[in-house]
């Protein structure tokens, strides 16, 4: 089941990478790094320049700007198959008229390798990716899954220190999705090169990364740990990105006085983010929420309603829907809220919410940011 | 019912029906025909003959010479205009400026009547002051006849058709290549393939369905388009640039020998499909459709 020999993955640096396309501009001055062995998700809604940012790690594309560094050269100017890294597209890209076999070894054979060696690292591949009973066949005539496998294989077959991928489940359906994440993961771990992992869903990019690097017009807008995105989400644009459904970001004077005494603190206006699942019914409290709407959806709810003029959604269990036109008082645990300068979006750590909510009435509640089974850090 | 719908069905192929086997298959049935009697002449009607004329066409030397003719016109012609087609669809194929314009340029040999390019090329052909004399006359080689000289005519006329089908065949690989996914090219890019490997194991196999077409139709028009032999040689000198239409035409029509031409006209046919099924099988393991 495993390959005799880990290749070990390679650091990569990017360094103000920018592109431009006549007027348009798709990246603009982004730096990253990405720890040897790492998995690292490029995360952003479609059109953030995420794939380009990949393209131009492959040397399919030129940046017009800035530096690609893999293991500590730079490879700015180096063409896309000196730069030793394997590339799988969401298209998979195989080709159509070999077979499986050959698809998977075609590196191989375009790098003059020996035809026993070939032979040999095909079968290993093989074997891990559950393919040896169809490598006489040709690509159309697997099923999406397998299709999906063989783009794998010819990628893991060389044994590169890099690995990119390009949305590669997108067109898988859920369920296949689901199984491929774990096994795209446990390659990953036990093949040991780097990953650069191109999508746009979250949870893809929250259950399999080290690093998750949240782009949005062209821009890097957070790089941190899935568990730091979610727990401290640099901007309201992250914020509302990483959380389904996606965290309240409100003028913090709908939190009533709290909201208030927080602006008059801070000395400028604020946004309050509140993730659905921070908030929780409870017996009195001065944050009231107004309910205008529920959705159940079984093990739990999501209740919409008002705090003051804005809209917030929050989850409460499934079993006690309130009612449209109930009022219900809501506890929030101060480490649960979050600040953003309503002008720069920078995020704002509060100086002592704890007191300053307890004053305004607001109880602490059960904290219901991150999941249980998380360890907490520091704050 | 069933029989109604029958009927109905038949009505609406009739007309197409009609026309086919009116200007297809019955003049083909009657070339077929006529070919197993004598040419009526003057008072001397046609009559049945067997196999004469298939006799004196294995006898003919005017017809195993266009015959080979048409034989080296075709392995001239073809793979060149293929090879030249693929070779321009790959450069058009790319983002320059001026694309369109040279797109264009490709094509229009293939716009411009055949009769009308065979007078421009006369002129390129013309010793003394024709474009290709000067040019070589430029460089201090003498004057040539290359349509006048029985070494020469095939070629000169193979040239133009090259120049010719080229354009035609390249706007069908043209369509090919776009329908090609870039991220394939990309993919092989990434694993250490070059532009010739590249090409070799993944363009050039993605585009057979294209050139068994083309060839197919090469084929076809290696016998098929003489117009330009009209203008050029007639066919002369000696036979030398003489191909088998052109020699069927000469016969049935110039010297009215229509029983002959018949003859000559039921063996390019069988030449023809037997051909194509040829070309079918063989390139059918090799070809790879999506």
């Amino acid at each position: 089941m495993s390959l005799t020999q880990t290749s070990t993955g390679r650091a990569i640096r990017l360094e103000g990478i920018s592109k431009t396309w006549g007027d348009t501009r798709a990246l603009h001055d982004v730096s990253i790094d990405i720890p040897a062995g790492s998995f690292t998700a490029l995360l952003g809604p479609s059109g953030c320049g995420k794939s380009t940012l990949l393209r131009i790690v492959s040397g399919l594309e030129q940046a017009s700007g800035g530096r690609v560094l893999i293991g500590g050269q730079d490879v700015s100017q180096m063409p896309a198959d000196k730069r030793e890294l394997s590339m799988v597209f969401q298209s998979y890209a195989l080709f159509p008229h070999l077979s499986v076999a050959e698809n998977i070894t075609f590196g191989l054979r375009t790098r003059k390798v020996p035809r026993d060696e070939r032979a040999k690292r095909l079968d290993r591949v093989a074997d891990l990716l559950g393919l040896g009973d169809y490598l006489s066949r040709k690509p159309a005539e697997l099923s999406g899954g397998q299709q999906q496998r063989v783009a794998l294989g010819r990628a893991v077959i060389a044994e590169r220190p890099v690995c990119l991928m390009d949305e590669p489940l997108s067109n898988l359906d859920a369920k296949l999705r689901q199984t491929m994440r774990t096994e795209l993961r446990a390659l990953q771990r036990e093949l040991g090169f780097t990953m650069i992992y191109v999508t746009h869903d979250q949870v893809e990019a929250i259950t399999m990364a080290d690093q998750v690097v949240l782009m949005n017009g062209g821009k890097v807008e957070q790089a941190a740990s899935p568990r730091a995105l979610y727990e401290r989400p640099a901007t309201p644009f992250a914020a509302r990105f990483i959380g389904t459904p996606p965290m309240n970001v409100i003028p913090a004077t709908a939190l009533g006085e709290a909201g208030a005494k927080l602006q008059a603190q801070a000395g400028r206006r604020l946004l309050a983010g509140l993730r659905p699942e921070a908030l929780h019914p409870c017996a009195d409290s001065a944050l009231r929420l107004s309910v205008t709407g529920a959705e159940y959806l079984g093990a739990d709810a999501l209740v919409q309603g008002r705090l003051g003029v804005a809209q917030v959604v929050l989850r409460a269990p499934g079993h006690a829907l309130p009612a449209p036109g109930e009022t219900i008082p809501l506890a929030l645990a101060p480490r649960d809220l979050h600040l953003f300068d309503a002008e720069t979006g920078g995020r704002i750590p509060p100086s002592d919410p704890a007191s300053l909510l307890v004053q305004a009435g607001i109880p602490a509640g059960p904290t219901g940011a991150a999941a249980p089974f998380i360890q907490h850090e520091d704050h | 019912m069933q029989k109604r719908q029958w009927i109905h069905g038949w009505l609406l192929v009739l007309p197409a029906m009609v026309f086919l086997l009116l200007f297809t298959h019955v003049p083909a049935l009657t070339t077929i025909w006529n070919s197993f009697f004598s040419t009526p002449r003057g008072r001397r009607p046609s009559r049945f003959v067997g196999l004469d004329n298939y006799d004196r066409l294995f006898d003919d030397p005017v017809f195993w010479k266009v015959l080979g003719n048409n034989l080296w016109f075709a392995l001239g012609t073809i793979p060149v205009s293929i090879a030249l087609a693929i070779v321009m669809a790959l450069f058009v194929n790319r983002a320059f400026t001026g694309r369109s314009l040279v797109r264009m340029a490709y094509f229009t040999p293939t716009v411009l009547p055949l009769i009308a390019v065979a007078n421009i090329w006369l002129f390129f052909y013309t010793p003394g002051f024709g474009l290709i004399d000067q040019l070589l006359g430029a460089m201090g080689f003498g004057q040539t006849n290359l349509l006048g000289s029985p070494d020469t005519a095939l070629a000169a006329i193979m040239a133009v058709t090259i120049w010719k089908e080229a354009g035609f065949f390249m706007i069908f690989y043209l369509a090919a290549l776009q329908s090609i996914p870039p991220q394939l090219t990309e993919a092989a890019r990434i694993e250490g393939a070059d532009g010739w490997t590249i090409f070799r194991r993944v363009t050039f196999p993605l585009l057979m369905p294209t050139t068994l077409f083309v060839s197919i139709n090469a084929v076809i028009n290696s016998f098929r388009l003489v117009d330009h032999i009209f203008i050029l040689t007639n066919g002369g000198p000696d036979n030398a640039s003489s191909l088998l239409l052109f020699y069927i035409y000469e016969t049935s029509f110039r010297y009215w020998d229509t029983a002959y031409g018949a003859t000559l006209t039921v063996v390019m046919l069988a030449l023809l499909c037997l051909l194509a099924i040829g070309q079918f099988f063989f390139f059918d393991r090799k070809v790879h459709y999506k």
